[in-house]
């Protein structure tokens, strides 16, 4: 087999360039849902624990549609479940960014409210793809990314603007995590492909109107935005942090356990 | 306020169930504010499509009858079943009475 037949130098958005675009959706919400899910018992309060594991539960909700449909897309007998429980780590496609550990609250606040402006930008934009299950799946999902995104922008505001050590702890949690936004608008082949079938956004423009959102939120909480790293962590191409094998360990121990366990 | 900052205020919270009935009161909930206070009580008392809409108030604000004042204000009405509209017929189709 030459090397060429390995990787094939796609130059149309087909079947499986559409699958590994689905797939991307699906993985960032399904590791972020399951970061999130580690809060449940453990936020500072009763009435928080139960909003994170909302915005937890609406993101493995979303997950399951977009796993589903990539499954679908990929016609080769896999479903959400064997999609979510029976791949390895290289095979993951999320955003880097959703698997960085919670930290503190604040951390995992800001986390959220950079992925939050993030899917509500995407989602809104999907209104206009020429995929019919997309515009079908972001209608749901974006309603539920507006509330997430009033949530963790709320708490943000609330932290930065708080008290010295509140914002000293989120402008920290700031600085730490907005490298991982560069990949968030930095487009490969399956991006570029995807805008060009008018599926997906251009990502440049997305990015403008995610920093104009971002600035109002950091602005509001007294936030300074870091500056950029030209650094490109490609966790939608697999390339992932020490992190997500840890994520993935617990998330997938039943299935790989007791392999097509049901209950 | 340092007791504030330690323990957030207690809220009372009213749900109206669907368009037409009155905000029932199903529960409390603490937040640091009323905006807070709202959002919490849609992520903790709505997760079942309980309601259309959400009221909030701090439960500091309530001004509640002194139970030692129960005979006063309560144990007159109780001879009084005249007041009950019992003594009417209400048809079927008329709904939440």
């Amino acid at each position: 087999m030459s090397r060429a037949s390995v990787v094939p130098v796609s130059v149309e958005f087909g079947q499986s360039e559409r699958f590994r675009y689905i797939l991307r959706l699906a993985d960032t919400s399904l590791i972020l849902g399951q970061r999130l899910g580690e809060w449940v018992g453990h936020a500072p309060a009763l009435e928080e624990d139960l909003g994170v594991a909302n915005i937890s539960l609406d993101l493995i909700g979303q997950a399951r549609m977009l796993l589903s449909y990539a499954g679908e897309i990929e016609a080769a007998g896999r479903d959400e479940d064997q999609l979510a429980y029976l791949r390895d780590q290289n095979d993951f496609c999320n955003l880097a960014l959703v698997e960085q550990p919670n930290g503190d609250f604040g951390c995992t606040i800001v986390r959220q409210v950079l992925i939050d402006a993030w899917q509500l930008e995407l989602l809104s934009w999907f209104d206009a793809s020429t995929d019919r299950r997309l515009r079908e799946i972001a209608a749901k999902a974006v309603k539920e990314t507006r509330y997430h995104l009033r949530y963790s922008s709320g708490w943000l505001v609330r932290l930065g603007d708080g008290t010295e050590e509140s914002h000293t702890r989120v402008q920290a949690s700031l600085n730490d995590l907005w490298k991982f936004t560069t990949e968030l608008f930095t487009p490969d082949e399956i991006d570029t492909l995807a805008e060009n079938a008018g599926v997906a956004p251009n990502l440049n423009e997305l990015r403008g109107s995610w920093l104009h959102r971002i600035d109002e939120i950091l602005n509001e909480a007294t936030l300074t935005r870091p500056d950029d790293v030209p650094y490109v962590w490609f966790g939608k191409c697999g390339e992932h942090t020490e992190h997500l094998g840890h994520i993935l360990s617990d998330m997938q121990y039943l299935q790989r356990t007791y392999p097509g366990v049901t209950w | 306020m340092s007791d504030e900052r330690q323990h957030w205020p207690l809220f009372e919270v009213f749900i109206r169930a669907r368009a037409g009935l009155e905000h029932k009161h199903v529960g409390s909930l603490h937040a640091v504010d009323a905006k807070m206070a709202l959002e919490h009580a849609r992520d903790v008392y709505t997760r079942r499509m309980e309601g259309v809409s959400l009221w909030v108030v701090r439960s500091a604000d309530i001004t509640a009858s002194d139970p030692d004042d129960a005979d006063a204000f309560f144990e007159p009405a109780k001879d009084k079943i005249y007041r009950h509209p019992t003594f009417y017929e209400i048809p079927d189709e008329v709904k939440n009475i």
